[in-house]
């Protein structure tokens, strides 16, 4: 591997490709990496079965150096990837997993001997997925194995198979040749400095700056560009709506930008903070962000989707917007060199308009820091448990003092065209005695602040039932020692949870 | 001796699957000229076309021509049965996603933009899109057909407890998780070599032919694997295959069209949705007199297999019970929507549901436990002293029952699974929860094995034995993850007492084994695993011959074992001996042939004997209900399954296991949902919600049955395991029919896929 030569700004994207250094200048911008490895590189292995990170079938794993020098792995769906935002990075594919002379990994050895594929399209996904986790050193529990390969779908298996080859990896060591690979990726990986990147046809330019002065810069010089994060949703724009999109200005390189600062009353998130991290760093102080993040798309969305991007795309069946609202949160917006603070419920206007003016963007979110005596809990409804949009998501911040209620704040996703707060709702609650069930004006307020619709995942009469329910299970769960939850290991709470050891 | 049968053999593409090496149709090697396709489709429900002007797409860049019906130079044609699915539309669309045309270019990039340049206007005419509507409006394909034994009226007049009801059950998106996909290659004359991820090479060589007007000898169809296929392939790849070749002969260069998965989704056939209507008569005890159903199913636009299907659910009105009055009436609706396909099943699992919300209806209602009910109807085990072995139980098609095992089997899986003592355990905890409920089922499984055509039950292979000793084995059979090519070559090695290695699979081809049918039916290794090993025996018969007249030895002296030829004392690798057959002049090469025996059936009448024998299993699944949001999570299911004397163990689990997962998806997460306009709005995986990974069961245990073997004479005494465990996933339905009704006095009366929504609304109706 040759060691990476950089200059100030670079107009070609270098990565590593399974070991190998690879510069590529002539790709489109909007070029999926899926479809770059297939087409371009003739690697067939990665698979497209869905073109929107549902599947899984494309995971690749992709290693990067953090400001720290830390090296992350993270499996990503190649399929909404574009190719620029590989730029520094080390992909590994389905055909780096294997050793030299075709020795087989152990985590293809154990789905092998776990009968684990059986037509094997998904597989490479799989192989990939469960690699990112060995690489990682989770503990193979059921419950990670679960939650790592949540974005991996099989039709044929049944799962349970892949289960126990993920449970047979538990112990086993890191071949030496293994071991040699990551040492000599991480060479590579540290020995490169970070440079803004100017890549791209002018038609449709890919910039990914380093420093919050350029890329500010570069949003209000290009006001058409899309401002991309992780591309999770606007990848789709390009697979999905086979729009041409007029170029990309990344906030991913920007170090400033990945950080989670804290302050006495709040956490600050920036703007290229992923899901995974914000989750490392806040589960523990917000549980039921933690729940919500756990329930996120799945590991690879979670791994490029940030937190702040969730916010920015305005969606109303984002599932951060409603807990962010009943947070209370203030979104860090930025034009120039020009700040402002804004109520996130201030932020979404009406049906894809949020207030954020040509040149602006989302800086950072503030979330402010739970004290004594609030309750905060957040429950998603969706079809499915895991990898799934919200049919509902409801959110509830309670300031309790002696069992009474003294305020109120009730997010709300999937309900109205904005995700948005329970007015009449949250009034009813104020001052209400915390008992085994809400006050019935509060469940009347609720009927009165929305007017939900039906589409394919749920009709308008279930959302307005089930959101009444859910301020009812709330009141429930916290007369009477928690909020019953059937998803993850909620289970335990009932006595019906898994046991671990018959594994 | 160690032979490869009844051996957890791995999966033999398996090292190729976790490496990424297994090529499907897209990752084939192709050269640079070679085309892509993109299917420009139809935006409305119901209509005529008015106009269709594509001389914009045509002029794009990178569009190398298009192709419209007018191009076709044979028919235009892509059913399996009826003529009645052309390629392209031609004057009338007649369902949202319908191909209209396609686009043939350099890339797909530069086809789909050239497609923004298409003219097309379309009068919209008005659009039946559900069952409902179609029974209002008498849109019937063909006449309602019906079957009857006995005297259900009066006797269901005369029985002491009736009820009725119906119940509405959802289709089923295949997802297999590689799309249609087909790779035309032009060869000379008229020739063409189709690659597709087909269930049917057969077909599609057919259908080609027909479509372009060349004799079957000029197409050439061959499949290797398949990414997953669940009938989905059986007769729609039909279509893509079709147009891919049309691109192939009009340009003269290899063309590929590969759905991508909206596309896919929107375009083909799913599982039917039914409309089950039911009346019964029963007894104090629960035993039913007599049943009438009437099975309405959605079948889209067009035939398809639907009769078949029809056929099939009908047939499976009983399930495992024993019903001596039964009348069955199916009514295939023809409706503006994508004409649904074979899937897993086949009719097979709507029919039996419908039985089985009669069960759990009648057990309700006489507050019996539903497992209670089940044995009471049961019929028979062959070994019981209740089977009258000069006049058997029949079913309501006249098929005698001579090979029942579902008493014991649910004995033992009743017992094995601690049901009662749980039953008892949750309804304790059940009272001590008011917005929680648990809820336990015990449902079984009989299905009836070989195809409801006759002519249809017939498998080829073709051996060839090298001088080296290896062994090239191709049959009719194709693989889409059932791992038949594993177990077909188990078969072959053990003949010659090979190593499985010694033995390779090569791809399914029309040039190699002609005229078969369909991968379908769970007769896969049944058909061809028997034709194979007639090849194999036919070459080993002569083997033998020659090498005992070699050494003077008897000719059933001869053995094949652990890789050598034993001739009486002597001993030699099987290469050597090989060799020595060849250049003594003996063919080391043999088809094989395997037509199933004893069946026959009448579809007029709806009498016979269609099926060759009867796969059993049954579940048991425990589930948790939240009464807040009708979530729910499945806790644990045991599951005991009768696999004959199984071929191969680990995989015959692998069917089981992914079988019951993909019924329990299609009672529960799997919704298909359509627009007003006759759209379908859930046309791909964010939208349309197959089980993910910890949708399972917390607790799994697979069990295969204790068997002597199957009592017809398949091969090596196995029994047919693809289909027959999808229906494993009633047992989840059951359970959370069973936690509803701990909920409230009423009966559930639940609707298929019981989602979190249709769980809630039964809930508060039951308050």
């Amino acid at each position: 591997m040759n060691k990476p030569a950089r200059q100030s700004e670079t107009s070609q994207i270098e990565f590593l490709l399974n070991g190998q250094q690879m510069t590529v200048s002539a790709a489109r911008s909007d070029d999926t990496l899926l479809n770059w490895l297939r087409q371009e590189q003739k690697l067939t292995g990665s698979k497209e079965g869905c073109a929107e990170g549902d599947c899984g079938a494309c995971t690749v794993l992709l290693a990067r150096a953090g400001p720290d020098g830390q090296i992350s792995c993270q499996p990503v769906n190649g399929c909404i990837l574009f190719l620029p935002m590989l730029d520094g990075c080390s992909l590994t594919t389905v055909e780096g997993v294997a050793g030299p002379e075709g020795a087989l990994h152990p985590v293809q050895q154990a789905l092998i001997e776990n009968h684990a594929s059986q037509c094997g399209f998904c597989t490479p996904g799989f192989v990939v997925s469960l690699l990112a986790g060995w690489r990682s050193g989770i503990g193979w529990s059921e419950q990670e194995i679960e939650d790592l390969l949540a974005g991996n779908l099989c039709r044929c298996t049944g799962y349970g198979p892949i289960v126990a080859a993920g449970r047979a990896l538990a112990g086993q060591a890191r071949p030496q040749w293994e071991a040699d690979r990551l040492a000599a990726e991480a060479d590579w990986l540290k020995a490169r400095q970070p440079a803004p990147l100017s890549y791209g046809q002018p038609a449709q330019p890919f910039y990914a700056p380093v420093d919050i002065a350029e890329l500010s810069r570069l949003v209000l010089e290009h006001p058409a560009a899309r401002i991309i994060a992780g591309a999770t949703d606007i990848g789709l724009w390009v697979t999905k709506k086979h729009q041409d999109l007029p170029g990309f200005i990344s906030v991913m390189q920007v170090a400033e930008l990945q950080q989670i600062t804290e302050t006495e009353g709040h956490f600050e998130i920036g703007a290229a903070v992923s899901h995974a991290a914000a989750n490392d760093r806040l589960a523990g102080d917000y549980p039921a962000l933690g729940e919500i993040w756990r329930r996120f798309g799945s590991t690879q969305v979670r791994a490029s989707g940030t937190v702040c991007g969730n916010i920015a795309n305005g969606s109303p069946i984002g599932d951060l917007a409603p807990a962010f609202l009943a947070l209370g949160a203030e979104l860090v917006l930025q034009k120039g060199s020009e700040q402002r603070a804004l109520p996130i419920e201030d932020f979404f206007l009406s049906y894809g308009v949020q207030d954020r003016q040509p040149g602006e963007w989302l800086r950072a979110v503030r979330l402010p820091k739970l004290q004594e005596g609030q309750v905060f809990q957040a429950m998603k409804i969706s079809r499915r448990f895991d990898q799934d949009i919200s049919a509902v998501m409801a959110a509830f911040f309670l300031q309790v003092d002696g069992g009474q209620i003294i305020a109120a704040r009730c997010g709300f996703g999937g309900m109205a065209a904005v995700p948005a707060r329970a007015r009449h709702c949250e009034k009813a609650l104020a001052g209400a005695v915390l008992d085994a069930s809400p006050p019935a004006a509060a469940l009347a307020g609720l009927e009165a602040d929305f007017t939900p619709i039906t589409d394919m995942r749920a009709s308008a009469d279930y959302r307005a039932a089930v959101a009444g329910n859910l301020l009812a299970k709330l009141f429930d769960g916290l007369a009477s020692g928690g909020v019953v939850r059937l998803a993850g290991d909620g289970l335990d709470q009932l006595g019906l949870g898994r046991q671990e050891a018959a594994g | 001796m160690t032979s490869s049968l009844h051996k957890q053999t791995v999966h033999d593409s398996a090292v190729l699957h976790v490496t990424g090496a297994a090529r499907y149709i897209d990752d084939l090697p192709v050269p640079a000229e070679c085309l892509v396709i993109v299917p420009g489709l139809s935006p409305v429900a119901h209509g005529r076309i008015q106009r269709l002007d594509l001389t914009g797409v045509a002029a794009a860049p990178g569009v190398v021509r298009v192709l419209t019906a007018a191009d076709i130079p044979g028919r235009n044609d892509v059913s399996p049965v009826f003529g009645d699915d052309p390629a392209f539309a031609e004057d009338r669309v007649l369902y949202h996603g319908q191909i209209i045309y396609a686009v043939v270019a350099t890339s797909i990039r530069a086809a789909r933009a050239a497609m923004r340049a298409a003219v097309l206007e379309i009068e919209e005419l008005p659009a039946i899109l559900t069952i409902e509507e179609a029974l209002a409006q008498d849109s019937l394909l063909g006449r309602p057909w019906q079957i009857e034994a006995g005297n259900p009226q009066a006797e269901l007049a005369a029985s002491p407890h009736q009820i009725e009801g119906q119940i509405e059950i959802g289709g089923q998106e295949h997802f297999y998780l590689e799309g249609q996909a087909a790779l035309a290659m032009p060869g000379e004359e008229d020739q063409l070599t189709i690659f597709v991820s087909s269930q049917h090479p057969t077909e599609i060589q057919h259908k080609v032919a027909d479509l372009l007007g060349v004799p079957n000898h000029s197409i050439t169809v061959e499949v290797r694997r398949m990414g997953g296929g669940f009938g989905g392939k059986e007769s729609q790849a039909n279509q893509p295959a079709c147009i891919a070749a049309l691109a192939a002969r009009l340009t003269g260069r290899p063309a590929k069209l590969v759905y991508d998965r909206d596309d896919d989704m929107r375009i083909t056939g799913k599982r039917h949705d039914f409309l089950i209507r039911y009346q019964a008569g029963f007894d104090d005890e629960g035993r039913i007199r007599a049943v009438i159903f009437d099975q309405a199913l959605r079948c889209g636009m067009s035939f398809d297999l639907s009769k078949a299907i029809a056929e099939r659910a009908a047939l499976h009105a009983d399930n495992g019970y024993a019903i001596p009055n039964m009348q069955v009436t199916a009514r295939l609706c023809q409706t503006h929507t994508p004409s649904n396909t074979a899937f897993r099943g086949f009719g097979g699992p709507q029919g039996m549901l419908g039985i089985e919300a009669v069960i759990d209806r009648i057990a309700h209602q006489l507050g019996r436990d539903p497992l209670a009910v089940r044995q009471a109807n049961f019929y028979p085990d062959h070994d019981s002293p209740a089977h009258d072995k000069a006049a058997p139980a029949s079913t309501h098609y006249g098929q005698p029952v001579t090979d029942g095992v579902l008493n014991r089997l649910t004995d033992q899986l009743a017992k094995s699974s601690d049901y009662h003592t749980r039953r008892q355990e949750i309804a304790d905890w059940n009272s001590q929860h008011q917005m929680v409920k648990r809820g336990l089922a015990l449902t079984p499984v009989k299905f009836g094995i070989s195809f409801n055509k006759t002519f249809l039950n017939q498998g080829g292979a073709l051996v060839h034995v090298y001088t080296d000793g290896s062994v090239h084995l191709n049959h009719g059979g194709t693989e889409m993850g059932q791992g038949l090519h594993t177990k077909v070559r188990q078969i072959v090695a053990h003949v010659f007492g090979l190593p499985d290695a010694m033995v390779r699979v090569s791809a399914t081809s029309t040039g190699k084994v002609p005229n078969t049918s369909a991968t379908a039916a769970s007769s896969g290794t049944d058909l061809n695993g028997m034709a194979a090993f007639r090849a194999a025996e036919t070459i080993r018969a002569r083997m033998a011959d020659y090498l005992a007249g070699q050494w003077q030895q008897p000719a059933d002296s001869v053995r094949f074992a652990d890789g050598k030829v034993h001739i009486g004392p002597e001993e030699m690798d099987f290469a050597r001996a090989a060799s020595l057959c060849w250049q003594g002049r003996v063919s080391l090469s043999s088809t094989g042939y395997y037509a199933t025996p004893d069946i026959h059936w009448d579809a007029e009448t709806g009498k016979g004997q269609p099926f060759y024998y009867f796969a059993y299993g049954a579940a048991v699944s425990e589930v948790v209900l939240d009464l807040y949001t009708g979530e729910s999570r499945m806790l644990r299911t045991d599951i005991l399954h009768d696999a004959g004397q199984s071929i191969n163990p680990a995989i015959d689990r692998g069917q089981i296991e992914g079988g019951f997962i993909q019924g329990a998806g299609w009672l529960t997460c799997e919704e298909l949902v359509y627009g007003k306009d006759g759209r379908l709005l859930t046309h791909a995986p964010s939208t349309y919600k197959i089980p993910a990974c910890s949708d399972r069961p917390l607790d799994l245990r697979v069990e295969l049955l204790a068997s002597e073997g199957n009592l017809s004479a398949t091969i090596h005494r196995s029994k047919a395991v693809g289909e027959p465990p999808f229906m494993l996933g009633m047992s989840v339905f059951f359970a959370l029919s069973d936690a509803l009704a701990a909920a409230g006095p009423g009966y559930p009366g639940l609707d298929a896929p019981a989602t979190a929504e249709r769980l809630l609304n039964a809930a508060m109706r039951n308050r």
